[in-house]
């Protein structure tokens, strides 16, 4: 045989391999991953829709991922669980609803696979990003001050509208725009404390 | 002037024929080879930029703030998107053709092809860049350009595969040399990895976790079967080159080869451990990743060995100096890689600074010098000038060593405390980020020593394209000129034949 054939398809087979090690088969294993569905018929993982289908992206956008990781490791393997960020380790079926995957491998700061289910209140997720100094000093997350309309007179106010703690000059309360809502409406969201049987293994 | 220099040296008569027949292969090529080098140190400007912002935007957040456009989540993926594929991408491919070309010892086919090749590969690179800071990334790490940026990229390769393919199979030399292989595959892995890896990511054929694993299997694999290959194959042809010795071993070069080719593959999934994916993907990363001591000391063995005897040559050789800092890098960066990926290991320094640090080991330690150490060997002989200052080179090269080990020592060093405070859940999360950030200076002081040698290549690079380079008789070397004939004149036989070797056959 050729030499040159020989090596070309040495150097084909050597990917071809890995593509279906890597990419195929493990599809095929989650493929037939199906959400739970409980008694009151609700369902685990829900798909993300309206709002928080729209936060999602918003997520992605501003590049959440490069800080954040959505994974919650095993108990007895780094201390995900005794720091709080879950109750139990995360398994495939949580993200069968996840386009695109966001497991993120960067914890410049904390995990936020259960972050709904640590701070449900849509009040602290909008101070927070509005300024990450109000509700965690020494943070270096950014300011996403621009997800917020600032308020300033008391006539501007709507019922959406979150008191900004004394210190931030003029501004006295904060409305989220549409994004900004959105966002925290995803991140509330965020919550795998649901019981998988898979996942106690 | 270096060309006609090099006729008039004593060379022997039989020898004349094939130095002719490569400076007009030299010359020939000139045109593409430049525009593809020239256009990748734009983009290396840019993303060393890119990452200087990201950098001091993670230890004082508030710098250039209230801009959503430059917020940290946009211009960090900006910063590695414009390395891996602007400067990466046209640095390998330049490198890629210009070797080629000269290893079949035949003219750069289709090079109207090519230059056009290279302005929409710059374009699409633009366009992708200008799509993440608007927020249309795609979210998929590595993977960030939108998709309307893919076309620009991939049409451009398909030039390079095809130019590629062309030249090796009509190619005038009845050897193939190891950097040969090395091309070739690059040109084989590349467009299937990156095909199916957007189809898997972006384009949605899978999902979830499945999704995550084909994401980790091109992210790993993009280092490994494109930069690692183009890097190895420059080391492979400049050590033996520049110092006129053949490689140490033939077989050894072989067994590198096909080791790296075979396990490098599997190595991708180590960077998701401790996630949520079966345990046998990850066991397979491990295993891959512990396999790759194999080619690596291979590798290793064969490029120090070659060199053992003549570092004096490191003192006088800019090329040589570079790409031994390359290769060296490359030796230590694979352990370093090799290790992070055991379970024990990475229970502590997934997820930290570590992990930066060790990309920025292999890509600013072994990739980017080696591709430095390539532009400073060729371009003299595609643009028939030397290099105007040797002060310049110094200065690109003592500001690419300590600027990368103050990088990579900082952030390993910051990465493994961060690791252990976080496994520590007495200690509470807000402290583990203050204790970061003297680090994260640090990491800004090494940017810009890197920048400013970045700073110091471009000049010397555009002068030698403005022509304003004053007209040597001589190469531009580290010592003097007379101290380098001295060499010359005490190793003149041993030169002038294996400069020419060095070249083709094992």
């Amino acid at each position: 045989m050729n030499r040159t054939l020989l090596l070309i398809l040495g150097i084909f087979l050597t990917i071809a391999s890995s593509v279906t090690g890597l990419v195929i088969i493990p599809n095929w294993q989650f493929q037939e991953l199906k959400p739970v569905v409980k008694n009151e018929g609700q369902q685990f993982p829900a798909p993300y829709e309206g709002e928080a289908a729209q936060g999602r992206r918003v997520y992605i956008d501003q590049g959440c991922i490069y800080c954040h990781t959505q994974q919650v490791r095993m108990k007895g393997y780094g201390a995900d669980i005794r720091r709080g960020w879950g109750t139990r380790r995360s398994v495939p079926r949580d993200y069968i609803y996840d386009r695109p995957h966001q497991l993120g491998t960067m914890r410049t700061g904390p995990d936020l696979a259960n972050i709904g289910g640590r701070q449900p209140s849509s009040e602290w997720h909008a101070l927070h990003l509005y300024n990450p100094q109000i509700t965690s000093p020494g943070s270096v997350m950014p300011r996403f001050d621009y997800l917020f309309t600032e308020v300033t007179e008391p006539s501007q106010l709507t019922n959406l509208a979150v008191k900004v703690p004394v210190g931030s000059g003029r501004v006295t309360h904060i409305i989220p725009t549409e994004r900004g809502q959105s966002l925290i409406s995803y991140l509330t969201r965020l919550n795998q404390s649901y019981p998988f049987p898979e996942a106690n293994q | 002037m270096i060309q006609n220099q090099i006729l008039q040296n004593p060379i022997p008569e039989a020898l004349r024929p094939e130095l002719e027949a490569r400076i007009e292969v030299d010359t020939y090529s000139r045109p593409v080879i430049v525009l593809y080098w020239s256009t990748s140190l734009f983009w290396l400007t840019f993303a060393t930029l890119a990452g200087l912002i990201s950098s001091i935007k993670l230890h004082s957040p508030g710098f250039l703030g209230g801009m959503e456009w430059i917020t940290f989540g946009r211009i960090r993926p900006v910063h590695w998107d414009t390395a891996i594929y602007g400067f990466g991408g046209l640095a390998a491919s330049g490198t890629l053709l210009w070797l080629q070309a000269r290893l079949c010892q035949i003219r750069l086919p289709f090079r109207e092809l090519l230059l056009v090749g290279c302005v929409i590969y710059n374009l699409g690179i633009a366009v992708g860049v200008v799509g993440i800071l608007m927020g249309q990334s795609t979210g998929v790490e590595t993977l960030e350009f939108p998709l309307y940026a893919i076309p620009f990229l991939v049409i451009p390769y398909v030039f390079i595969v095809i130019a590629n393919f062309n030249m090796y199979w009509r190619k005038a030399t009845k050897h193939t040399y190891v950097s040969q292989w090395y091309l070739m595959a690059v040109t084989v892995w590349f467009p299937i990895l990156i095909l199916s890896a957007e189809a898997c990511t972006n384009f949605g054929a899978v999902d979830g976790v499945a999704q995550a694993i084909a994401n980790w299997w091109y992210g790993h694999n993009v280092v490994g079967l494109f930069a690692t290959p183009t890097g190895i194959a420059a080391a492979y042809y400049l050590i033996p080159k520049v110092i006129g010795k053949p490689i140490h071993s033939y077989h050894l070069s072989l067994l590198g080869f096909w080791s790296n080719a075979i396990f490098y593959n599997w190595a991708g999934t180590h960077h998701l451990t401790g996630g949520p994916l079966p345990a046998w993907t990850i066991t397979l990363g491990v295993v891959g990743s512990l396999m790759m001591f194999i080619p690596v000391i291979t590798i290793g063995i064969n490029h120090h060995m070659t060199m053992l005897g003549s570092f004096h040559y490191l003192k006088t050789s800019p090329t040589l100096r570079f790409a031994v800092m390359g290769s060296m890098c490359y030796t230590l960066s694979s352990f370093q890689g090799s290790l992070e990926a055991l379970r024990s290991h990475q229970e502590v320094t997934h997820f930290t600074h570590y992990t930066i640090g060790h990309v920025h080991f292999g890509m600013y330690g072994f990739f980017a010098p080696l591709m430095f150490a390539m532009m400073y060997y060729a371009m003299p002989r595609l643009t028939n000038q030397e290099w105007s200052s040797a002060r310049l080179i110094r200065i690109h090269f003592w500001c690419t060593l300590v600027g990368m080990l103050l990088y990579v020592l900082a952030m390993c060093f910051a990465g493994i405390r961060q690791g252990l405070m976080m496994n520590d859940p007495s200690i509470p999360f807000l402290n583990i980020v203050k204790f970061t950030v003297p680090f994260l200076m640090l990491r800004t002081l090494a940017g810009l020593i890197l920048l400013t040698g970045t700073i110091a290549f471009l000049i010397n690079f555009s002068r030698m394209l403005t022509r304003h380079t004053f007209t040597y008789s001589t190469p531009t070397l580290f010592t003097s000129n007379r101290r380098w004939e001295d060499i010359l004149e005490k190793e003149k036989e041993l030169t002038s034949k294996q400069i020419l070797d060095g070249g083709q056959g094992a």
